[in-house]
This record gives structure tokens, C-alpha cells and sequence, in this order.
């Protein structure tokens, strides 16, 4: 059974300095996937995130979206003679482009610790995230030209809103919603830019054992709905484990094991990387 | 209420405002004592206009730029330039062999050039400086400014710009309506800016650039839109108030001028058009006429009132601003807007405003206690 690739991470590795985030990372996210990604603090996985989603560049590696290069880098400069992890030589490209490129190629992302625009209103934040897609420009924006677009974009964000169930909230102000309906305000903004793939960073963060149970569902549906790949970072193992369908385990930067749940498991250097082993 | 009636409502409420201006201007003597209320009226427009292009970047964007004056500095020496009658350049440019434009334009023409050309240096300008943020912003485009100034104070342009000699005999206007309609018409577009997809970016880019850029908005290009459309109208603020002055010098547009309007953004309320227009006219309205009497010598009788002596009005002046700051840090407006609603409100309201801020400062003192 072969599905179609939407995501592939190539030997991505991410140095700060001396510093070796990330090393040499390969992942790949078919169509329809939910794929997990976890590890203890501090071993990466926004890091990971990040690349993926140009907020860095990495230091070397490829990453290409529905078969085409996104991301490329290769170490040079400084990073030359510094570079400690492998493939140098590998890339010869540097493609980086900024986030804003990178969500209008349809990969929507949400953040670890919540990001709305907070003192905007329900319906705004979602709308904004319609900006990216519309055709219009600063002359016919200002003089009403497109009021056909604009109404457009009304419409299709309050239906998205309906569909989540924040539409009786659509006038509050984004900062004053409680934590669960933020989460899920957040994750409608990501799929108001209209994505292909969606990256979720600690969703369930923050929530109670029934709230995730709701958010676990609530993934796959929204997997089903919006014809979505997604891929998430998570610390709550039951989520992760319930819901994704193939996880890989990052450790110090280094992938230490990918597998279905039942794999992970029972896999003992990630039972080494949790919770240590006697010696 | 429904969305004609507010239309109705506010073209009414132009409308009347624009002809009571109108008669108090044909039966009000220039002489007069109330002849002030025109400055305040003219003055107090120009500096609404170019607050809220200031309000638009600093405000609605949540860039920290200062170089409003030397864009104003453009438009006032652009529209100056051109409009100059050619038989009036000798007199005028007397150290330069009455300069190198032997040519004049249309006022209007003019004005709308002077925002051109103020929106071009702001594009130029922004490509290095908005990519800085924050105070390194703010330090890079006061840098500009005051650069812009020395430029045009420069000999070498003398033919051009007059060095650091006045500019005058250039067109003005005639009519207090002048000014008020033009800056309520560039406010009018500024509005319908803020108001438009264009305007949430901006508004996104204010309250989180690292999510608003994670929405797709291209960062770098929309501040830069921003910057620019900000300037295109300090400029034709600046050429407005290059007519309002009837003379002009670059040695105006220091520094301290984009602070008074900083203080004005403020004052009325970041991200409020409405609060920055109110603040204007205040301040100039204090400024120039409410606080003068502070000026001078004043007798209550035969008690001579102490303190008073020229130059105590600043002091006046300052202690009403550390006030607003320290307990109205919202500003007048805060971030909300004229509307027909709110206002109705408010005249419900006004018997119960004493009560209310009687209860608001216990609250506060039992805060800081």
C-alpha cells in the first residue's frame, strides 16, 4: 500500500553554535497519516518543528512538501569549520524561506504555548488567516474593491467557526476565551490558510485527562474533515498513543526509534530515555 | 441601529460641523479674542491627520518609529518648493541666485507630490531600518530624520531647498475649511485602511509577529506597507502645515516635533484613530489658547496670583501629561473607536461619571495600598 508523501525530512540537522539541536533527522508524513513525535524536554522536537516551518533554517539537510524542495541547507560560512553533525556535503542548495512562504505552501502550524492574536476578537483571528490566500492588493482593499473577496473570506471564516463551535464566541475577545476553546481557536486560525499538512505542538498541553480524550477525537476528525495529513509533538503518552499511527522518538537531538504505538512501547532505549535504566 | 442611519447620522454631523466652521468664520473678527479658535481648528486638524499616520505605524503595526518629522520635513520643503511663483523666486532665494525650479504647480497637485515624495524616502528609508525592531527601530528612523534635516539645511542644495533660509511666499489657503476637509479626507483613508484585510495584518502583526507571520503575512512586506502609507500622509500633513505657517524652515522639524506627536498617540490612545484626533485638538487647544493666561502676570482683584510668569504654562502643560500617563496609561480612547452607540452611551452615562471615578480611585489606591 502506497500512499502519496506529503512531508519528507532528509538528514535535517540544526546547529546553534557548538550546539547540536537536532541531528540529522529523517521523517516522512504520507497523505491522511497522524504521525507523533516525541521525547523528553528538551530533545528537539520544536526545534524540529521550527525547521520545518522556517522559523530556522537548518544547518543541513532537505525537506520537500508534496514532492517538491522546500527547505535546503548545507553548512557554510562559519558553520563550515564548526559543523559536527553528518551528510556534510550531501546538500548543495540553500533554500530558506521565511514562515509566511512556507503556510501559504499549506503547512499550518499552531504553538507550544499559546499564540493568538490576543486582544482581537474570535472571528478576527480567523479571518486573518484568510488574508494569505486573497488576490486583492492595498488599492482595492482600502477603496472597497473587492468587496466580493472580502465577503468571501467573512463567510468562509464564519462557517469554519460554526463547524469548531466558536461561533457563539465570535465577537469575544480571543485573550478572554478559556484555555480549551483558545486550543481549539488556535487550531481553527491554522486551518483557516487552508493546509495540507497540520503541525500541532503540544495540543493537549494544559489539558485534563477528559479534555484530551475530546482533543484525540477531535484530531481525527479534523483529519477527516479537512482532508489532512498531521503531524504533532505531545507529552501526554495516552494521546499519542491512542491517536497516532506511527511516532518517532527523538533523544539529545537524535532519533532513537519510530515505530507504530505498540512498537514504542516496548522499545527499551525509549524506556531508557523516560525513565532512565539502573546501572 | 442599522447601518444607513449611522452613515446619515455622521454626514449630518460633518456636514453641520463643517458649516458652523463656516459661519463663525465670516462673523468672527480676526481680532477677536475667539480668532484662536481657527488656529486650534486648522492647527488641530493638521496634527490629527498626521497623529493618526503616526497612530497607523506605532499604534495599529506596533512599530516604534520616530521619524514622523522628517517625513513631514519632506512634504512641507516638496510642496514649498513647487509652489513658489517664479516671479517671486529672486526674493525668495536672494542667496542663490533665485534657485533652479522656474516652474510653479497647482496647490493640490503639490500637496499630493509632497506625500509622494515622502512616501518614496519612507520606502527607501524602511528597506534597512524595518528590519531592526523595537528601540533599535525607533533609534534608526530618529537617525533618519534628523540626517533628513541637516540634508536640507545643507548649502550645497541651496538652490533647491534655500539652505537654512526661510521658504516663503509660497501658495497657502484661505478658508479654515481648507485644511479640516483635506485632512479629514487623508483620515478618512486611513480609516478605510485600518479597516480592511490590509488593517488586520497590521493589527496581527501587532499582537504577535512570530503567529501572524505562522498566518502567512509576510512580515518585512507589510510593515514596510505600513511605513510607507504612513509617511505619504505625514508628508501631506507637512505641507499643510507649510501653508499654515506660511513660512518654512527645516530647523522646525527637529525631533521634539515627532514627540509632540507621540505624546498626542498616547494621550488619545494607542490604536485609536479616534482618541488621536480628540488628543490633537486638545493639546493644541491647551497649547496655544486655554493655558496662555499662565503666561502672563494675572490679578484675581487686587491679589496678584503667584507662580504665574512666562514660560509656567509648560510647567502646567507637564504635570497634565505625567497625570494622563500615570492614570489614564490607556490613553482617552484606549484602543476603541467613535461610534454612534457608544456615544449615546456616554451622555447616559455623564450624570453617574463623578460617582464612577470617585469608585475607580478608591479601587486604586486600595491597589497600590
Amino acid at each position: 500500500m502506497s500512499k502519496e508523501n506529503v512531508l519528507r525530512v532528509s538528514d535535517v540537522t540544526m546547529q546553534f553554535g557548538g550546539v547540536v539541536a537536532v541531528n540529522n533527522f529523517s521523517m516522512e508524513v504520507n497523505k491522511g497519516d497522524i504521525i507523533g513525535l516525541i521525547g523528553p524536554n528538551g530533545a528537539g522536537k520544536t526545534t524540529a518543528f521550527n525547521c520545518i516551518t522556517g522559523v530556522y533554517a537548518p544547518t543541513n539537510g532537505r525537506i520537500e512538501f508534496m514532492g517538491k524542495t522546500i527547505v535546503e541547507n548545507h553548512p557554510s560560512g562559519k558553520m563550515k569549520n564548526l559543523y559536527k553533525g553528518e551528510n556534510a556535503g550531501k546538500y548543495t542548495k540553500a533554500i530558506a524561506p521565511t514562515p509566511d512562504k512556507i503556510t501559504k505552501m499549506g503547512i499550518a502550524r499552531t504553538f507550544q504555548n499559546i499564540r493568538l492574536f490576543s486582544s482581537l476578537s474570535v472571528f478576527e483571528n480567523v479571518l486573518i488567516a484568510k488574508h494569505l490566500h486573497a488576490k486583492q492588493n492595498i488599492f482595492t482593499a482600502t477603496f472597497r474593491l473587492n468587496h466580493k473577496e472580502e465577503k468571501r473570506m467573512r463567510e468562509e471564516s464564519m462557517a469554519l467557526l460554526k463547524e469548531q463551535g466558536l461561533d457563539k464566541y465570535k465577537d469575544d475577545v480571543a485573550g478572554s476565551l478559556p484555555y480549551g476553546l483558545q486550543r481549539r481557536l488556535e487550531i481553527a486560525r491554522a486551518l483557516a490558510t487552508d493546509p495540507k499538512l497540520l503541525l500541532l505542538d503540544e495540543p493537549a498541553a494544559g489539558m485534563n485527562p477528559q479534555e484530551s480524550d475530546e482533543l484525540m477525537e477531535f484530531i481525527r476528525q479534523i483529519r477527516d474533515e479537512y482532508d489532512l495529513s498531521i503531524f504533532l509533538i505531545e507529552h501526554h503518552m495516552q494521546l499519542v498513543m491512542g491517536v497516532c499511527e506511527h511516532i518517532y522518538v527523538l533523544d539529545y537531538g537524535i532519533k532513537i526509534a519510530e515505530g507504530n504505538p505498540e512498537e514504542i512501547q516496548n522499545n527499551p532505549k525509549v524506556i531508557e530515555a523516560y525513565l532512565g535504566v539502573d546501572e | 441601529m442599522t447601518k444607513h442611519r449611522k452613515w446619515l447620522l455622521s454626514c449630518i454631523a460633518i456636514a453641520a460641523f463643517l458649516a458652523v466652521v463656516f459661519l463663525l468664520e465670516q462673523t468672527i473678527p480676526k481680532s477677536s479674542n475667539w480668532s484662536m479658535l481657527f488656529t486650534v481648528l486648522e492647527k488641530g486638524s493638521i496634527y490629527a491627520l498626521v497623529a493618526v499616520s503616526m497612530n497607523l505605524v506605532n499604534g495599529f503595526t506596533g512599530l516604534f518609529s520616530l521619524g514622523q518629522a522628517g517625513f513631514m520635513l519632506i512634504g512641507a520643503y516638496t510642496y514649498a518648493i513647487f509652489t513658489i511663483p517664479p516671479e517671486q523666486r529672486a526674493s525668495v532665494y536672494q542667496y542663490f541666485d533665485g534657485g533652479i525650479i522656474t516652474f510653479m504647480l497647482p496647490a493640490i497637485p503639490s500637496i499630493l507630490l509632497a506625500g509622494i515624495v515622502a512616501a518614496f524616502f519612507a520606502f527607501l528609508i524602511g528597506l534597512p531600518v524595518l528590519r531592526l525592531k523595537s528601540d533599535y527601530l525607533a533609534i534608526a528612523s530618529l537617525g533618519f530624520a534628523e540626517i533628513l534635516r541637516a540634508i536640507f539645511q545643507w548649502d550645497k542644495l541651496g538652490p533647491i531647498t534655500n539652505g537654512s533660509n526661510l521658504l516663503r511666499k509660497f501658495t497657502t489657503y484661505h478658508t479654515s475649511l481648507y485644511p479640516i476637509i483635506a485632512a479629514g479626507i487623508c483620515i478618512a483613508i486611513m480609516l478605510l485602511v485600518i479597516n480592511s484585510s490590509y488593517g488586520r495584518a497590521f493589527k496581527a502583526i501587532r499582537e504577535d509577529e512570530i503567529a501572524a507571520e505562522a498566518m502567512g503575512i509576510n512580515l518585512f512586506k507589510h510593515k514596510e506597507m505600513s511605513f510607507v502609507i504612513s509617511s505619504f500622509f505625514a508628508g501631506i500633513g507637512g505641507a499643510l502645515l507649510a501653508m499654515f505657517q506660511t513660512t518654512i524652515q527645516a530647523s522646525v522639524f527637529r525631533a521634539a516635533l515627532t514627540y509632540e506627536f507621540l505624546l498626542i498617540v498616547v494621550i488619545g490612545g494607542m490604536g485609536s484613530v479616534t482618541g488621536s484626533i480628540i488628543a490633537s485638538y486638545l493639546f493644541i487647544a491647551c497649547r496655544e489658547w486655554w493655558l496662555r493666561f499662565l503666561d502672563s502676570e494675572q490679578y484675581i482683584g487686587d491679589f496678584k496670583v503667584p507662580l504665574l510668569r512666562a514660560g509656567f504654562r509648560n510647567v502646567v502643560f507637564s504635570v497634565v501629561i505625567m497625570i494622563i500617563v500615570l492614570f489614564f496609561s490607556q490613553g482617552i480612547m484606549g484602543t476603541k473607536e467613535f461610534s454612534w452607540q457608544g456615544l449615546g452611551g456616554l451622555i447616559r452615562k455623564i450624570p453617574t461619571i463623578p460617582a464612577r471615578l470617585r469608585r475607580k480611585f478608591k479601587k486604586e489606591a486600595q491597589v497600590n495600598e
